[in-house]
């Protein structure tokens, strides 16, 4: 059985983001990228279900500019057998990757898509659940335990109440929350033979994708300043500027 | 407190313009070494020193290693971190293939190696040290050794340590006595070692003890001494251990930092004498001795510039975040806004970038050493190694006594107490002027061997292109260039004196210019540390020309040349006075006038 894996190159979680001066989106040039530490969890889970015997192969998936090359090289350091990158400059959203994941499933044929249950920049949290849908494959988000079971994938959940578990048939996608596992650190040998590792580059119309965004930013802005604190003298006008001034209670 | 982050972006700067790093890339054997698998093994190297070393590196201070009945145990946590570091192939990453490293450049393995030691120094002194002792072996052990202890050390399954200290015998080897005689295919070694860096642990199943000892037949002084592997467990001949050798610890240091490290008192033969192999030819040992020592001499001079960069970045976390009076500078508000606080943070910065540059230097041509397709290049690259080996370590340790101690000056009373983590790197950085040859025994090298011994050629070869590089920098029509190489200009023609007075003077005053060795070793690594920070900014300021996305670091370039230059290139002058003036009251008083 094949792992399809997807990992997204975004600012590092280190890198304080700044806003663009006029407000069209985030700075990136010259900062620190790396891989989404979600889809960090999801490589680590695939290259672990290879290492248990479960798995076969593990592909990764990078969408997106060239650079996403050494974020794929990174997952096959991890352990990728070996990566995919859908490269274009378009800027891309949840839907378009879905779109193109989706054209991948259909050459691939894997028996499980793990994807990061959100990306660190946008925070869509839709592309694993838009995927699902567009491939007709039952899903499971948020995992933080998965078990493969025969023909089916046993993943437990982490909901409001507590955990949920549940069976789904192969083939399936999951999206990975914190919990999952602790990825590892890659070894020098590894990131030696990463190098080596077959990488094939598509474009978006050679899987018959349209990319092209579907929704405009049309501005992006820091959060306000938190202002300065004051000093109530009592719990009475604590509250009426709870109720009244802040509107939260 | 502050975590560790590599400076990659100085780092990748140094390698490329200052290292050669493309240069050193398409050597023969290297060319599977391109620049971005560089950034990924940098980056990764980074993670890992950050998350695994840099947290330790406490404990490792405030609990230190412990010893009970001959055997010791690291701080919490070494264990562990030391089999991860192996498992994750960091250990044999300079070492040849052939023993299973991973045989990349030095220059590339110097820019990690500087992580380990600003992320956790103590922890590092074990890798160090076991690569020594690989270096010795490969080159100077017989077959039969190499097969049997190389692979296993490469793999960090054992260690190394280098046994050379006695107590009556220091900075002084020929005062040697510990005994070999010979027994058969092996020798019988006995005698006691002190300052056994890693010389007992747990953190492995065996040791490979390297010790100079005397045969027999040993003529007196350093022509009579011998090097010879003893394990602390026998190895038989496929490989597995053995019985215990005649070897045992009999106590561990208290010192005054690098707590994490077991410092070991040993003794050899109590009962009828441990068994050794003779490495290298009888007497030669101290040759062979030298092949570990210059490699760790480098090696400690990087130890300088690591403690430096980590002393920096937690000074600058804490004046960053420090609010303590009314800051002069507009927009800050905290102590990095106080005028002096700057110019100690700049100082430190300043100085951490010409030492790191001088280290990858040197590691540059140490791999022009080992691959250069041209013969020529290969022995002006092997000369200027042996030039820069005791700048390297007696200049980047001695600076990083200053640094560290500004860092805890910049944390005020809080940085002389314990729980800021500041003292520890200054207490750390402190004993790096100390071991593999003092700073004076480093300086007696530098004016001796290389600079006397040849008449000057290999620095007055350096001194032209020095002059060179000044020259065109004054002539720069970027007025910020040519204030640096007016600096440098002036700096060159002290180093210029200074050298043309050591070599008048060495057959004649050899007392005098043995007085004037340090503050020469000061204004050698001064210069050439001015000389590549100025490199620097002419390279920053050429990329920003050509490219303006990464203004930020390459504007703070250009800025930190020019604080060396107008603080820290102008001390040159007055070094040179001292090298030519100062052996008069340096050498007049008698024993009881001191």
């Amino acid at each position: 059985m094949k792992i399809l894996v997807s990992v997204k190159r975004v600012v590092d979680y280190n890198v304080k983001v700044r806003v663009k001066s006029d407000g069209s989106g985030v700075d990136i040039a010259n900062v620190k990228m790396s891989m989404n530490p979600f889809d960090e969890i999801a490589v680590e889970e695939a290259v672990r279900l290879k290492e248990k015997g479960v798995v076969t192969e593990v592909i990764a998936v990078s969408c997106g500019v060239a650079q996403c090359q050494e974020t794929l090289r990174t997952a096959m350091a991890i352990g990728a057998d070996r990566g995919i990158l859908v490269e274009t400059n378009e800027e891309l959203q949840p839907l378009a990757v879905a779109k193109l994941l989706k054209a991948l499933i259909e050459k691939e044929q894997p028996g499980l898509v793990i994807l990061g249950k959100q990306a660190i920049d946008d925070d869509c949290n839709q592309t694993g659940q838009m995927l699902a849908a567009l491939a007709d494959l039952p899903q499971a988000t948020f995992a933080s335990k998965v078990e493969i079971a025969g023909d089916k994938v046993n993943v437990t959940r982490e909901v409001d109440g507590g955990l949920e578990t549940l069976a789904l048939n192969i083939p399936a996608v999951i999206t990975t929350d914190l919990r999952l596992n602790e990825p590892r650190y890659v070894t020098l040998p590894n990131i030696m033979k990463a190098k080596k590792k077959q990488l094939d580059t598509f474009k978006p119309e050679e899987l018959g994708v349209d990319v092209a965004p579907r929704i405009k930013t049309l501005k992006v802005s820091e959060p306000p300043k938190r202002g300065a604190g004051v000093k109530v003298p009592d719990a009475a006008t604590l509250i009426d500027k709870l109720k009244n001034e802040a509107k939260v209670i | 407190m502050s975590v560790y982050t590599a400076p990659l972006r100085d780092m990748l700067f140094t390698m490329k313009e200052v290292g050669g790093l493309e240069a050193i890339c398409a050597q023969p054997g290297h060319e599977e070494t391109t620049p971005d698998l560089v950034e990924a093994i940098l980056q990764e190297a980074a993670h890992y020193a950050a998350g695994v070393l840099d947290s330790l590196n406490r404990t490792g201070d405030v609990q230190g290693a412990r010893w009970h009945d001959g055997e010791v145990t690291p701080a919490d946590g070494f264990r562990e971190a030391w089999s991860s570091f192996c498992e994750n192939g960091w250990i044999g990453m300079p070492a040849s293939t052939e023993w299973g490293g991973q045989g990349l450049p030095t220059l590339v393995s110097t820019a990690v190696l500087e992580m380990w030691k600003s992320s956790n120094l103590a922890f590092s002194l074990c890798q160090m040290l076991t690569l020594g002792a690989v270096e010795a072996i490969a080159h100077h052990g017989s077959e039969a050794l190499k097969q049997r202890f190389l692979e296993p050390m490469v793999a960090g399954r054992w260690t190394g340590t280098m046994n050379l200290t006695e107590p009556q015998a220091g900075s002084d080897l020929a005062a040697l006595r510990s005994r070999a005689v010979p027994e058969g295919d092996h020798y019988r070694i006995s005698g006691n070692k002190i300052f056994i860096t890693w010389g007992e642990h747990d953190m492995t199943e065996n040791i490979v003890h390297l010790v100079l000892a005397r045969l027999p037949d040993a003529p007196p002084g350093v022509k009579g001494i011998s090097l010879f592997l003893c394990p602390k467990f026998l190895v038989n001949d496929d490989g597995s251990l053995g019985e215990r050798n005649d070897l045992a610890c009999t106590s561990i240091e208290h010192k005054l930092g690098i707590h994490g490290s077991p410092t070991a008192s040993m003794t050899f033969g109590d009962n009828g004498g441990a068994i050794g192999y003779l490495v290298g030819e009888p007497h030669q040992g101290l040759a062979c001795m030298f092949t570990m020592m210059n490699h760790a001499r480098l090696n400690v001079g990087l130890e300088g510039v690591g403690v430096s960069e980590r002393a920096y970045q937690h000074a600058r976390a804490y004046a960053l975040e420090r609010v303590q009076g009314k800051p002069a500078l507009a927009g800050s508000s905290t102590i990095a806004g106080h005028p002096d606080v700057r110019r100690m943070l700049m100082d430190m910065k300043a100085r951490t970038e010409a030492m790191r540059a001088l280290a990858y230097f040197c590691a540059g041509q140490m791999d022009r050493v080992a691959g250069h397709p041209d013969a020529q290049e290969r022995a002006q690259a092997q000369a200027l190694v042996g030039l820069l080996t005791p700048v390297v370590k007696g200049w980047c340790t001695d600076s990083a006594q200053g640094i560290t101690s500004d860092g805890l000056q910049i944390h005020g009373g809080m940085g002389y107490i314990e729980e800021t983590g500041a003292a520890q790197y200054f207490r750390d950085a402190r004993i790096t002027t100390i071991y593999e040859g003092t700073t004076g025994i480093q300086a007696n090298d530098l004016i001796g061997r290389k600079l006397a011994r040849e008449g000057g050629r290999t620095l007055k070869g350096l001194l032209t292109r020095i002059d060179s590089d000044a020259r065109q920098l004054m002539d720069a029509r970027d007025p910020e260039l040519s204030s640096i190489g007016d600096a440098l200009m002036r700096a060159v023609r002290a180093l210029e004196d200074g050298a043309d007075w050591q070599l008048a003077h060495s057959d004649a005053q050899p007392q005098d210019c043995a007085a004037g060795a340090v503050p020469f070793l000061r204004l050698a690594g001064t210069v050439i540390g001015g000389w590549l920070s100025a490199r620097m900014a002419e390279a920053a300021t050429a990329q920003l020309a050509a490219d303006s996305s990464d203004a930020g670091f390459l504007r703070a370039k250009r800025i930190t040349a020019s604080h060396y230059a107008t603080h820290i290139l102008v001390e040159a002058s007055a070094l040179r006075d001292i090298v030519v003036h100062g052996a008069a009251s340096t050498l007049a008083l008698s024993d009881d006038q001191l």
